[in-house]
């Protein structure tokens, strides 16, 4: 394994950890829920009455996001370069594992590893494991 | 007043996402190449937020209402299912085919960028397709195990 010395911000990378902790601390100790952005999308999907708000505020609050950003300071660059066709199947498969398996990165990840529990940190290894397997395989064993 | 958190909460993670790189799918590639020249950098954005999270998450524990007097709603759902195994497997191959998840798919939708348009669009049909399952599979009369399933 080499290490792309270049590539890596370990100071934007720690700050905006610190941020996205932040933001689930405000949501778990005033709203009293998980920031857990598959189960808050996913639960739009199955409306209940007096629960749909709050996830909708939530989701405005990660669209608006970007264009808050852009008037303090320049969006720094996004760059995909993943193809029509491999964004369909990826945004597919990122849909339905996200729901069975009961979370994502940030349901799982930040949170439910924060809440020190079994079951996300068991989730949280087999998504970040077969993340490192596809990039291998697309990268490496096809390239 | 529990809208405006949620809203705040959502541009705060938001802020977060974008600060950290998250949003910037060759990046989050760049940390998944463990073959490639790896780029340490998200583990950085996981510690950092999960080092508040422990804090935060500790106090909540501890509560049985939030601030705002709403019930705490964390997940009682305990069981390591092939479920959540399988699920995460199948959400770690998408994460790994575009480099995006769900947090930045909707920041790079918000931003306009025809590719989190059509990621989304995607990720909420995976999503109804699995609520279209679900459906069907409560139908059935016998049930010989209820999965939890906890709002994260």
């Amino acid at each position: 394994m080499t290490i792309d010395w270049a590539g890596f911000t370990p100071y934007s990378a720690l700050a905006g950890g610190l941020l996205i902790g932040l933001a689930a601390a405000i949501f778990a100790l005033f709203s009293g829920r998980i920031a857990g952005i598959s189960g808050i999308v996913g639960g739009l999907l199955r409306p209940k009455g007096g629960d749909i708000a709050w996830r909708v505020a939530f989701v405005l609050g990660l669209l608006a996001a970007p264009w808050v950003f852009a008037t303090v300071a320049p969006l720094p660059v996004s760059r995909i370069d993943a193809g029509t066709g491999t964004l369909i199947v990826a945004g597919l498969l990122v849909g339905i594992g996200t729901r069975y398996g009961a979370g994502c990165t940030s349901g799982h990840g930040v949170c439910g590893l924060s809440r020190l529990s079994p079951r996300s940190l068991v989730a949280t290894g087999a998504f970040m494991a077969a993340g490192f397997a596809t990039v291998f395989v697309v990268r490496h064993l096809f390239a | 007043m529990n809208i405006l958190f949620a809203l705040l909460s959502g541009l705060v993670f938001g802020f977060g996402l974008i600060v950290s790189g998250m949003t910037d799918p060759a990046k989050v590639l760049g940390f998944l190449d463990l073959g490639g020249a790896w780029d340490p950098s998200l583990a950085l954005v996981m510690g950092g937020a999960i080092a508040v999270g422990l804090v935060a998450f500790g106090i909540a524990k501890r509560r049985t209402v939030s601030f705002l007097g709403l019930p705490m709603q964390m997940p009682a759902a305990r069981q390591i299912d092939r479920r959540l195994v399988l699920g995460g497997l199948t959400f770690g191959v998408g994460w790994g085919l575009a480099g995006i998840c769900p947090g930045p798919a909707l920041v790079l939708l918000g931003r306009g960028l025809p590719q989190g348009v059509i990621f989304v669009v995607a990720m909420l049909a995976g999503m109804a397709l699995f609520e279209i399952l679900e459906r069907r599979k409560s139908k059935t009369p016998i049930v010989f195990h209820q999965p939890g399933r906890s709002p994260s």
